[in-house]
């Protein structure tokens, strides 16, 4: 399977859905180990990114991205803003001009995702970020190519987003709990959790527009 | 006289407005700009307003930028990468109210960029409760 603008809009329709379904859990746990907004903040974003879907049409998924991308930016606030920002950013540059994408297309697109979110916050694996998350989730996509396990990949990045509540934050406000951070779910694992699943279910064929 | 420029950012417009309002005081001439919040007023970091603010007081000599948690470095070095012109602007790690207080006094004598973001720094060591 391929990735179309129209499955890159399911997958963010998807995604949207999620949030707003998690927007209490996602603020309840930025509650706990930050500053208490990551659900209001990614409904905000990702309610102005379904506007922008159900308006435009675009020619290639590069255009998709940017403008999700900017979106995302200029309306979530937070640290999420600039880094979903900037994931979609990265992304766009890749898939500039491209109709559709293949799996490795997408994998390479995704990684400079990950790339852009390593250099914009500056966090390594291990930091109890969206990182521990991303990471394993490239890796997977780049050892599997075409044979990827949608539903292992679901099991995968569920469990590395529950593996973040081991860690100790050393980024962003909660690394000023230090220790008083280790028993919580990193918040911004939690929305990619959501984010890296919608889109394993629109390759498993379960979302229909 | 031209000046390197200070731009003071927060989470909280109040708390830019009121470090404005203490800069101000102590040093009018020096071109001085903030940005806080988000534009419904809500607490946060807008990388577009911090655009804007750096915009505002760009000079070649330099823009010193102060700021306070997360996502402000993460907002403010993304606008400085959107800026066309962003030689000279650089982010300083030192104390909001101090830092920037030390800063505008420097650059308001006329030193120079690598003169005033010192003056900044020294406040992170600064002993408030020395005689």
């Amino acid at each position: 399977m391929v990735l179309g603008v129209d499955e890159a809009k399911r997958w963010l329709t998807r995604v949207n859905d999620e949030i707003h379904h998690n927007k209490g859990y996602l603020t309840n746990l930025d509650q706990a180990i930050g500053d208490g907004d990551h659900g209001i903040n990614m409904a905000r974003g990702f309610n102005e990114v379904q506007k922008k879907l159900t308006v435009s049409t675009y020619a290639d998924l590069g255009g998709l991205c940017k403008d999700i991308g900017m979106t995302l930016l200029s309306k979530v606030g937070g640290a999420s803003g600039p880094l979903y920002g900037t994931v979609f950013l990265k992304m766009s540059g890749v898939l500039k001009g491209c109709e559709t994408a293949s799996i490795d297309e997408l994998t390479a697109a995704l990684d400079a995702g990950l790339k852009g979110i390593e250099e914009r916050g500056k966090a390594k694996p291990g930091d109890k970020t969206m990182i521990d998350v991303w990471q394993p989730f490239i890796q997977y996509l780049q050892k599997n190519g075409e044979s990827i396990d949608w539903d292992k990949v679901i099991i995968l990045v569920k469990e590395k987003t529950e593996f973040t509540k081991e860690m100790e934050a050393k980024k962003g406000r909660a690394a000023y709990l230090g220790k008083r951070s280790i028993g919580h779910i990193d918040p911004g694992a939690a929305s990619s959790n959501i984010l890296l699943t919608e889109l394993a279910y629109v390759f498993k064929g379960e979302v229909t527009s | 006289m031209s000046y390197v420029s200070i731009v003071v950012l927060s989470h909280s417009f109040d708390i830019v407005a009121g470090v404005r309002d203490l800069l101000k005081q102590v040093q009018p001439d020096v071109p001085l700009a903030i940005a806080g919040g988000l534009k419904n007023g809500e607490l946060g970091t807008d990388v577009f307003a911090i655009k804007s603010a750096i915009e505002s007081v760009y000079s070649p000599l330099g823009v010193v930028i102060l700021f306070d948690l997360g996502s402000a470095r993460l907002n403010a070095e993304m606008a400085i990468e959107m800026l066309e012109e962003n030689q000279n602007i650089r982010l300083v790690d030192a104390p909001l109210v101090e830092g920037s207080y030390a800063a505008i006094i420097e650059a308001g004598c006329g030193a120079d960029l690598e003169d005033v973001i010192a003056a900044a720094m020294t406040m992170k060591s600064w002993n408030k409760l020395s005689d």
